[in-house]
């Protein structure tokens, strides 16, 4: 390990599991170093940060703050290559409807529940919620990260929530499920996406790589 | 454009082995499951599930390292089932780089488990299968330790009030059908389906791809699970997928 700085830092503030994350990125990380870290030194020190999260926003946020880890967090989406992943991508927004709390505010929008009135098939059907299982991602804008994956590519998603930034110039991803919504954004630096991209097979493993790879 | 149907292989494993093997051709070791995982990763399989089947808890540690190898290798989710009893199991198993873990048995014995795991690792990572038998028509009763435990609860019910738990998805077998290779129990799988909130994988039953589409079609399944169909290569989970897709099914191809 030793005590060079760690290339790729992915966040820990003990919410689920991140060893998917870290193996994927491992994966495509070739001779770099990839540390799951909770301490705010070691993500400040830090080439690129990943930012993933699972579960609840309201826990996650108390977890990220409980740990101290919440201004490491702004200060690594201000000036370095910054990757959000599910929840991840929500904790960067203004506000949750989950359990209406707070988040970051590093993109200007609220975080809402797939509205239960719209969540019909072209059939009738209903669609469940969680929206589980793999859907299109519509490249909304060019992007770095998009490189070499094609448009409307299938990327593996789990979530009830989802974003709706006031700012429509930073949507880079669009996904259908009874609604359009955003399923991935950016802003300078920033790239944060609501599937799970360690989940998502070849088209996940060319997006962290691209990230790696990413000089913004 | 719309959410895509999901195919999932089973694999059976006791001890670290793939019960049955397999019949892929150029496989090196059909008995390994992480490569057999390997391989249905590169056929696109949506996910690939795992059954812990070993008998004696002293090998149960195995099934981790089998996790292990093949998180690092197969980027898709993994889900595994077999021998969870008490949470910390289910962070053994999610922390060895499952994404989703299965209970049955020990979700009926004790349901505030499904709960607590659920408060505990989110509900995208809780799985309850249920076994299901028919017992008048229109009418099924959830069995335990592998079919040959009846509980008395009703299969409907028991979805709901799983979901209401904090499940986030259930594994619904047919006893009836399991083994059978005619078809799902499609009456039930839509019943089930048409009574939670959270995705269902239909399983037991699997004989051939019309099966498999029927199982979206008529039994209104989320998804589709099957182990012989494709372990003896008598179909590539590709194929599948065309098939399905031809009747204008939405999969990931």
């Amino acid at each position: 390990m030793g005590s060079a700085p760690a290339s790729i830092a992915v966040i820990d503030y003990g919410m689920g599991n991140l060893r998917s994350v870290w193996q994927a990125l491992v994966h495509v990380a070739d001779d770099r170093e990839v540390v799951v870290t909770s301490d705010p030194a070691v993500v400040a020190a830090a080439g690129r940060v990943v930012f993933p999260g699972q579960g609840a926003m309201p826990d996650c946020m108390r977890e990220l703050e409980a740990r101290g880890l919440r201004s490491a967090v702004l200060d690594a989406a201000k000036n370095k290559p910054f990757l959000g992943i599910c929840i991840g991508l929500q904790m960067l927004f203004e506000h949750s409807e989950e359990g209406d709390v707070p988040g970051l505010g590093v993109f200007a929008g609220s975080v809402r529940h797939f509205p239960a009135e719209k969540m019909l098939a072209s059939e009738g059907d209903r669609l469940k919620v969680p929206h589980m299982g793999w859907n299109e991602v519509a490249q909304a804008q060019a992007h770095p990260l998009w490189k070499g994956i094609a448009d409307k590519a299938r990327f593996y998603f789990v979530h009830s929530y989802c974003v709706d930034p006031i700012d429509r110039n930073c949507i880079v991803g669009m996904t259908d499920y009874g609604i359009p919504f955003t399923s991935a954004v950016a802003r300078d630096n920033i790239f944060a996406i609501q599937c799970h991209p360690e989940k998502s097979a070849q088209a996940g493993l060319a997006l962290l790589a691209n990230f790696i790879g990413w000089k913004p | 454009m719309a959410l895509a149907k999901r195919i999932i292989p089973c694999l059976d494993v006791t001890a670290g082995r793939v019960v049955k093997g397999t019949n892929f051709i150029d496989l090196r070791d059909a008995g390994d499951p992480v490569e057999i995982a390997r391989r249905y990763d590169e056929q696109g399989a949506d996910e690939v599930t795992f059954l812990d089947i070993t008998a004696s808890s002293d090998q149960r540690d195995i099934i981790l390292h089998i996790i292990e190898a093949c998180a690092a290798q197969v980027f898709i989710p993994l889900t595994v089932g077999g021998g969870v009893r008490v949470v910390a199991d289910v962070r053994r198993l999610l922390n060895a780089g499952a994404d989703k873990v299965s209970m049955n048995t020990s979700a009926v014995d004790n349901p505030d488990l499904v709960a607590e795991a659920s408060a505990k690792v989110g509900n995208q990572c809780i799985v309850v299968a249920i076994d299901a038998k028919q017992v008048a028509p229109g009418q099924w009763e959830v069995f335990t330790h592998g079919g040959r435990k009846r509980t008395g609860l009703d299969v409907v019910l028991w979805a709901r009030r799983v979901q209401q738990l904090g499940a986030g998805e259930i594994l619904l077998t047919s006893m009836d059908r399991d083994g059978t290779k005619n078809g799902f129990d499609l009456p039930l799988t839509r019943a089930v389906s048409e009574a939670v909130d959270i995705p269902v994988i239909a399983s037991g039953g699997v004989g051939n791809l019309q099966h498999l589409a029927d199982g979206v079609t008529e039994g209104r399944a989320d998804a589709v699970l099957a182990a012989s169909i494709f372990h003896f290569g008598e179909y590539t989970v590709r194929q599948a997928k065309e098939f399905m897709r031809e009747r204008g099914i939405e999969v990931r191809l």
